[in-house]
């Protein structure tokens, strides 16, 4: 992949990519951790075309690996923190979906952003199957509020440590938004649409008292199950180098993205 | 004869629950060494020794059943091993999550503990484990007399404390926890009448 290359900040230390590449959360393959890594290579991801419909002026599908060498790409080394209370930091390479999405000029009616992925049973064993799904109710959908799709640190990533994305990092195209929990971060997207109401999302569909639509990185708002105050840091070295540090608001984005959610209980709408 | 060669199978199994027990620990010390235990090893290591545990006190409960149904008493000589071997692994579990997972940070477990209603039942399960591992030392079998036979029923609740305590620790997917619970119930329901016995015993008492 061509991309400008980003220096990390000297606080963050890079996961391994053995290791981003093969702890993942992606159910479609399965629910255990190394799953998708097996079960996903398999995944046809060339042609791949995304389409971008609804509250728009000028509705498009576009062809993802043409896009990828027309709009200019980026590195952006970001934390991630799962809900499930570990963490990673990750070399992305992707672009601004608000840069994106102003290409299909939205209109004034367009309040919230949804996201789907693809939806092939035949592909994708866990839908397939409810045991090797999760329970998941496919396909997976997720959403944004407008103002959080434009926000500059959103983006839409096509690749990590310098090449494309694995299949299990949901090849080729994928949302990554950094301040909120790892499963806002759709993978394998087909289907993006600008929409006035807030769209559903498939874990708040799943557990509504345990997963939110917004989902941002909260110390302070536990997972009604285990606390959030703290995450398993996933770096370099095995079992004894294991390191738990303390969670940030919003991921340590808090500066650039608090003032989205000036007004807004964070209790109530986690 | 018959009862010579029963014995012998008893001695047996006996020798394999040891090493049935034993060796997945001796796997997973190499798999530790070698890197084996993927990209979060410490959760890995963590579900690892919790599933053996509820295997193994699944197993427990299976021996007195068995021992009635196939008239073959001296099966129940598995009982104390397979017993302790929970309580091994069940003590192997929650000290990975107090040395690994939390850094041995006190105040995080203490708070971790009440903020986390399934490890408040995990570690319930694992207080139950360490009294009936405590009591089974044979002089205080005889010393405890009925007593024993009442706190050893505390099985019953292990079992099904650490069932939920599976089932509230999944992000999601309950079906795999549901298995686990429905041989557990099915299990109690097979020596339902030894339940009955042993929740009427504490009636008695007064």
């Amino acid at each position: 992949l061509n991309f400008s290359p980003q220096q990390p900040a000297p606080d963050l230390i890079l996961t391994p990519e053995a290791k981003v590449t093969n702890h993942n959360n992606f159910y479609e393959f399965g629910t255990g951790k190394t799953d998708p890594a097996q079960n996903s290579q398999g995944l046809k991801t060339e042609p791949w075309t995304l389409t971008v419909e609804g509250e728009v002026e000028k509705p498009g599908t576009v062809d993802v690996w043409k896009l990828m060498h027309d709009i200019g790409l980026e590195e952006r080394i970001y934390r991630m923190r799962c809900v499930e209370a570990w963490s990673m930091v990750i070399p992305w390479v992707g672009f601004e979906l608000g840069k994106f999405l102003a290409r299909f000029q939205p209109t004034s009616r367009a309040k919230f952003v949804a996201f789907q992925t693809l939806y092939d049973p035949e592909q994708m064993p866990g839908q397939r199957n409810r045991y090797i799904g999760g329970g998941v109710d496919y396909p997976y959908v997720e959403g944004l509020r407008m103002d959080e799709a434009m926000h500059p640190l959103t983006i839409l990533s096509v690749g990590l440590y310098g090449k494309t994305l694995p299949p299990q990092n949901g090849a080729p195209i994928r949302l990554v938004v950094p301040w909120k929990y790892g499963f806002k971060g759709i993978k394998s997207i087909v289907k993006i649409k600008l929409v006035e109401k807030m769209p559903p999302t498939s874990w708040n569909k799943l557990a509504p008292n345990e997963y939110g639509f917004y989902a941002n990185v909260n110390p302070n708002v536990d997972h009604p199950r285990w606390s959030q105050a703290s995450e398993r840091f996933i770096g370099p070295g095995g079992v004894f180098a294991v390191k738990r540090q303390p969670t940030l608001p919003f991921n340590g984005y808090g500066e650039e993205v608090a003032s989205l959610y000036k007004n807004m209980d964070l209790r109530k709408f986690y | 004869m018959a009862a010579i060669s029963k014995n012998a199978v008893a001695g047996l199994l006996q020798i394999g629950v040891h090493i049935g027990a034993l060796l997945p620990l001796l796997w997973l010390f190499y798999a530790i060494n070698a890197g084996r235990l993927g990209g979060d090893p410490v959760v890995e290591l963590i579900h690892y020794l919790g599933m053996g545990t509820i295997r193994l006190l699944l197993l427990t409960l299976l021996v007195s059943p068995l021992a009635k149904s196939l008239r073959f008493g001296q099966l129940n000589r598995l009982r104390r091993p397979l017993g302790l071997w929970c309580f091994v692994w069940a003590s192997l579990h929650f000290s990975a999550w107090l040395a690994l997972d939390l850094g041995l940070d006190w105040s995080l477990i203490g708070e971790e503990l009440v903020k986390r209603t399934y490890i408040l039942l995990g570690f319930t399960c694992w207080l139950i484990l360490l009294a009936l591992a405590i009591t089974s030392i044979p002089a205080l079998l005889r010393k405890m007399g009925k007593n024993w036979k009442k706190l050893h029923g505390l099985l019953y609740v292990a079992v099904l404390l650490a069932c939920w305590h599976f089932w509230w620790s999944v992000k999601s997917g309950w079906i795999e926890p549901a298995i686990y619970l429905v041989v557990a119930l099915l299990l109690l329901l097979w020596r339902k009448n030894s339940v009955i016995r042993w929740m009427k015993s504490f009636g008695r008492s007064h």
